[in-house]
């Protein structure tokens, strides 16, 4: 029984990392970085280490919630809709032409991308953009599931939405 | 980051807000404590009704308060004397008797007061809540938000909508009508000084007449826990005779000023080139943000943060600089500012009259 009991105690202490709440963010800069988020496998000059970009609010269920409500105070619905897609491309999708990756989505959102998207760099504080990128993975599954709410019931599957499949189900 | 930490310390020490007594003696007594500490709570007490809905609250309660307060004292009253009189036997048929009338006696009138209290409670509750228009209405819509209050002056002529935050003025001698509305979670609209608390549900409306005939500032304040911010979500009802009403919303029709030296036009730059324009708006510049308090006449208003602080450049400073110092959880963003376009900001904010 008392083993049931510290068990029970040591599990409940993993679920503090999920709902962290920084309530107090860095006034830093935006940091546009560099090669963080390139593409390409062909490094002109050899390539050299590439800086190493992590997201601050990986696995982050109160980040992600936030990112969830940025995403429409901001108006990313205005082109995404609720990430299905309307006249910009879906965010939910396994094919990204400028990467997943935390680096490139912020990278993405920072600098804007050709036919469209806009530069957020100087709008949004930095650690809103890390927000809506955790939120904008969440979307296709690539944060901790323990993190990942629903899907809001309002997400449109179009013809372009390819939803992909969650944990656990064969790829 | 200094420049972060400097001014946030500033709200601290400029707590006092206009229209408390001004002159503090320095030799601060108990006395005068006690005695501001009265003040701060005429603005925010259902005893000190200023209207005709509080005043009829109010009345209740005194009502109530000496009722039951009486019957309280002779219930001890009785109490005591009985424990003073133990001696007595109650076995024989005469007092047992007397006993049990007095027993049936005493249920009964409690039924019968509790009965009235309820007549008497709920015939106030239906005058408070019973249409107060004359056809001379003003209707003014009041949307809670988490942590703020979005207030607009509905009209006819969509011209002549006016459209504020945290403020509520109202003309004195002339019902108004408010309709309460929320953009998230449960609020309730509650301003002790006029009338009772209505609460504001998201996608619905609910409705609350309210009337004052005196002149003054009420402060209202979120009745329903909404959220960390809960405790510094407050607004003012600034109650003004009809003509001065009249000039304000004739001022709130206008667009916000135009800058009119070189660093308000650079305080101007520094507010649309960052994130501010999310959220804000400002009328007559390309600011429009929706999910934000409209800044258009941000200089005139009498407080910043919802009621959390008086508004002055230093608090502003404080508050833009670091919002989560002073309120954690706050939908506003801590913005990276350059320290040289701080004072431009500023100057350009409180220049919105």
């Amino acid at each position: 029984m008392r083993f049931a009991a510290i068990g029970c105690f040591l599990l409940a202490l993993t679920a503090c990392e999920r709902e962290r709440r920084d309530l107090r963010p860095s006034p830093a800069k935006v940091v546009v970085f560099g090669d963080a988020a390139i593409q390409s496998q062909i490094l002109p000059g050899g390539g050299a280490p590439r800086a190493s970009v992590t997201n601050p609010f990986q696995g982050n269920a109160y980040a992600i919630s936030e990112g969830q409500r940025l995403f429409g105070w901001y108006n990313c619905t205005g082109c995404h809709a609720n990430g299905g897609g309307a006249i910009g491309p879906p965010l939910i999708k396994d094919h990204w032409i400028y990467g997943n990756e935390p680096a490139n989505l912020f990278d993405t959102i920072v600098k804007g991308r050709p036919n469209g998207m806009p530069s957020w760099g100087a709008k949004i504080p930095e650690y809103q953009i890390w927000q809506l990128v955790t939120y904008i993975r969440s979307m296709n599954n690539l944060e901790p599931r323990s993190a990942t709410p629903e899907r809001l019931d309002t997400i449109e599957q179009s013809s372009r939405t390819i939803l992909p499949k969650s944990e656990g189900e064969p790829r | 980051m200094t420049w972060g930490r400097m001014p946030s310390c500033a709200p601290v020490a400029n707590r006092r807000w206009p229209g408390e007594s001004g002159t503090r003696p320095k030799l601060a007594t108990c006395a005068t404590m006690l005695f501001s500490l009265a003040s701060a709570f005429g603005q925010q007490s259902s005893l000190a009704p200023g209207g005709t809905h509080a005043s009829q609250i109010k009345s209740l309660g005194v009502f109530f308060f000496w009722l039951l307060g009486i019957i309280f004292l002779i219930v001890i009253a009785i109490a005591v004397a009985s424990i003073f009189q133990r001696g007595q036997s109650t076995q024989d048929e005469a007092a047992q008797r007397r006993l049990k009338t007095a027993i049936a006696g005493a249920s009964v009138l409690t039924i019968l007061i509790l009965f009235g209290l309820v007549v008497v409670s709920v015939g106030v509750g239906k005058e408070i809540s019973a249409p107060g228009g004359r056809g001379n209405e003003l209707v003014v819509e009041v949307t809670g938000n988490q942590w703020w209050w979005f207030v607009r002056y509905l009209n006819d002529d969509p011209t002549r909508i006016v459209v504020t935050a945290n403020e509520l003025h109202i003309p004195v001698g002339r019902p108004v009508l408010i309709r309460g509305l929320s953009n998230d979670v449960i609020h309730s609209f509650w301003v002790p000084g006029l009338q009772g608390k209505r609460d504001l549900i998201p996608s619905r409306v609910t409705t609350q007449w309210i009337e004052t005939n005196e002149p003054g500032r009420y402060r209202g304040q979120c009745a329903e826990f909404c959220g960390l911010q809960h405790a510094h979500m407050a607004l003012w009802t600034v109650a003004e005779p009809e003509s001065q009403f009249q000039q304000w919303i004739g001022t709130q029709l206008r667009p916000g000023a135009a800058p009119s030296d070189d660093l308000q036009q650079r305080g101007q730059e520094v507010f649309l080139s960052h994130a501010c324009v999310l959220c804000h708006s400002i009328q007559g510049t390309t600011a429009n943000g929706q999910v934000g308090p409209d800044l258009t006449h941000f200089g005139s208003r009498l407080s910043i943060a919802a009621g959390t602080l008086p508004n002055n450049k230093g608090n502003l400073a404080g508050w833009i600089a670091d919002p989560q110092n002073i309120k954690p959880g706050t939908r506003m963003a801590t913005v990276p500012l350059d320290p040289t376009d701080m004072q431009p900001l500023l100057e350009y904010l409180e220049s919105l009259q």
